[in-house]
């Protein structure tokens, strides 16, 4: 779940986090889930002072986070979440992770549960290059945000924007925010809807429940 | 009146220390506590009086913020970065502790007490008893990891420090580390755990307990009294530490090492002479063990360990006995350690996290086994080093 693993290239990672960060209130306490190096939560400390916290599966991104003085410790989404107590962070964040989680659906749960407020980016696997490449070549997608063979993947739970907009529907939680990415260029669309399903490489969601007595 | 620790005539610089120890500044100190400061066991015992043998180095800052505190392992002693007084040997810890080093002795000032009931100057079983005049040997109280950490923070009470910039030790000594935190939350700014568990395993305790019959076995022990016949048990505490040596050592390492090297010879002799290498480099680290160390202290020592189990003092939930910390903690396992396995530092983990501590963990790939925390690991070096350089930053320490 290394941020290594999963993103295409650096550029495209740079704008992520850098979108993530704009969604993040000053001096919040941050849960980092899949938080690679350390990259967003050192850009979260020195930009906006948050307290924050980073689980990463690889050993090498876990020490070399550590090394950079974050508090980070080894772990999976799938596993790990699942210790810590209710509304213990005011932002869960999961950063081109959730493709590659056992359960997505019960890791959005734990965060809902854990974190006042969910910022998730995901690769979007109904950009029109993907449904081409499928279309005309009839081999599974590679772009350069999803760049492995079907074979070795570590992405088990690919969606588009629109899967996943509705399964956030069913566990009640409210889309607040939404960026739509396409290379370096970044658009925000409050809601996402079918054009951006068809254009956004990448989308970036900040969620909230929608009602605090349901969890 | 007990004499004061702060007084010079009660310091010494530390034997043979002219090149490193001297760069650091280190003191060599007694602190001792007369009737007026009794120590309260878990035992219900009130042990007096006491005294305590520390080393610092480094100096202290004026507003007393810098302060390192390293927890020492079963055999260790409070010579983590000046020569052993007795064995002349360097300091146990010269990897992690110096100017410039992960605990940069240019920057903190660091504290390191022997334990209670070890025998390098702190009160333990082989010191006089002042009721009947002789050695306490087996009537010296069964003392406790708590018991250990109560007597020192005595000690920094006595030195008018009230808290400390980080705790810091492997195996028994992340074991007081852990026991630091939960006792003296407001004391412990940043607590680092190395190699240990929040509670001594089963098979721990079975290996502790093959030391100590090995020790009771010798004719010499007596019970206990040998020191008041001039006698050593050398032999059961040789066995000991043999045996327990091979649980701070990898099957990977011993193979890397010795393999089924002989020793000195072509080939086997078909008897029970040390044939193989590995046989001789035990007996050597057991005969070596004998002259330095106490054979009761380490039936109190090891039955410390034995009775450690921090959940059970917080209702059986570890995440209670960190509940509400405000202390940063970075908790360090090694892949190869058996003894302390990354399973049971993980469960120190998952219990911070229940309690939304401040948390950090890495786990150092090595085959060096439990060992490993006191060995030249450059990934624990840098991996702590960025740990305490940025809880210092928190904590407004200079750079």
């Amino acid at each position: 779940m290394s941020t290594q693993d999963t993103h295409g290239n650096g550029a495209q990672s740079r704008v992520d986090l850098a979108l993530i960060a704009e969604m993040i209130e000053p001096n919040a306490r941050v849960l980092d889930v899949g938080c690679g190096d350390g990259d967003l939560l050192e850009l979260l400390a020195r930009t906006k002072n948050v307290d924050g916290r980073g689980i990463e599966l690889s050993q090498e991104g876990v020490n070399a986070s550590v090394t950079r003085g974050l508090s980070v410790i080894q772990g999976d989404a799938d596993a790990d979440l699942s210790d810590y107590p209710d509304n213990a962070f005011d932002y869960v964040i999961l950063s081109q992770t959730i493709q590659a989680t056992r359960n997505p659906r019960d890791v959005l749960l734990q965060m809902k549960r854990i974190g006042r407020r969910l910022v998730v980016s995901i690769p979007n696997f109904g950009h029109w290059r993907v449904r081409l490449q499928l279309l005309w070549s009839g081999e599974m997608p590679r772009t350069r945000s999803l760049d492995h063979n079907w074979y070795d993947t570590p992405n088990i739970h690919l969606c588009t924007v629109r899967d996943f907009v509705l399964l956030c529907e069913a566990l009640d939680l409210r889309i607040d925010d939404a960026v739509s990415v396409i290379g370096n260029r970044a658009k925000r669309v409050g809601r996402p809807g079918s054009i951006d399903n068809l254009t956004a490489e990448t989308a970036v969601l900040l969620m909230s429940r929608k009602s605090e007595d349901k969890r | 009146m007990s004499e004061r620790p702060e007084r010079q005539a009660d310091r010494r610089p530390p034997q043979g220390a002219d090149s490193d120890a001297m760069r650091f500044n280190a003191v060599s100190a007694v602190a001792h506590f007369g009737p007026e400061a009794p120590l309260a066991l878990d035992s219900g015992v009130l042990l007096t009086p006491f005294q305590i043998a520390y080393e610092t180095y480094g100096t202290l800052n004026a507003d007393k913020s810098n302060v390192v505190l390293i927890c020492h392992a079963l055999t260790g002693d409070q010579y983590a970065a000046s020569p052993h007084p007795v064995t002349g040997k360097a300091g146990w810890w010269l990897t992690m502790v110096g100017p410039g080093l992960p605990i940069d002795t240019d920057r903190y000032f660091v504290i390191c007490q022997n334990v209670l009931g070890s025998c390098m100057g702190t009160t333990g079983p082989k010191d006089i008893d002042p009721a009947t005049g002789k050695a306490y040997g087996l009537s010296f109280p069964v003392i406790t990891i708590a018991d250990m950490v109560r007597a020192q923070a005595m000690l920094l009470d006595r030195l008018g420090i009230d808290d400390l910039f980080c705790v810091i030790g492997g195996s028994m000594g992340g074991m007081q580390t852990l026991q630091w935190a939960a006792a003296y939350p407001h004391r412990v700014f940043a607590a680092i755990p190395i190699a240990t568990a929040a509670r001594h395993s089963a098979q721990n305790i079975a290996f502790h307990e093959v030391g100590r019959q090995a020790i009771m076995a010798d004719p010499d022990w007596q019970s206990g009294t040998y020191l008041n016949d001039a006698k050593n048990p050398a032999k059961g505490l040789a066995v000991a530490r043999m045996a327990a040596h091979i649980t701070y050592l990898s099957e990977a390492a011993l193979h890397r090492k010795f393999g089924r090297n002989l020793q000195n010879r072509e080939k086997i002799t078909y008897g029970f002479d040390a044939d193989f290498q590995i046989e001789s480099y035990l007996r050597h680290q057991g005969m070596s063990f004998v002259d330095r160390f106490d054979a009761n202290s380490y039936l109190y020592i090891t039955r410390a360990m034995d009775y450690f189990d921090l959940a059970a003092d917080y209702g059986g939930v570890l995440a209670n006995a960190f509940k509400g910390t405000t202390t940063r903690f970075c908790v360090a396992s090694f892949t190869s350690d058996w003894l302390f396995p990354t399973s049971g530092n993980r469960q120190i983990v998952h219990a911070l996290n229940a309690a939304a501590a401040n948390v950090s963990f890495v786990e150092i790939d090595t085959d060096k086994g439990h060992d490993a925390f006191l060995l030249d690991e450059p990934e624990m070096f840098s991996t702590l080093g960025g740990f305490i350089g940025s809880a210092a930053k928190r904590r407004g320490l200079p750079a």
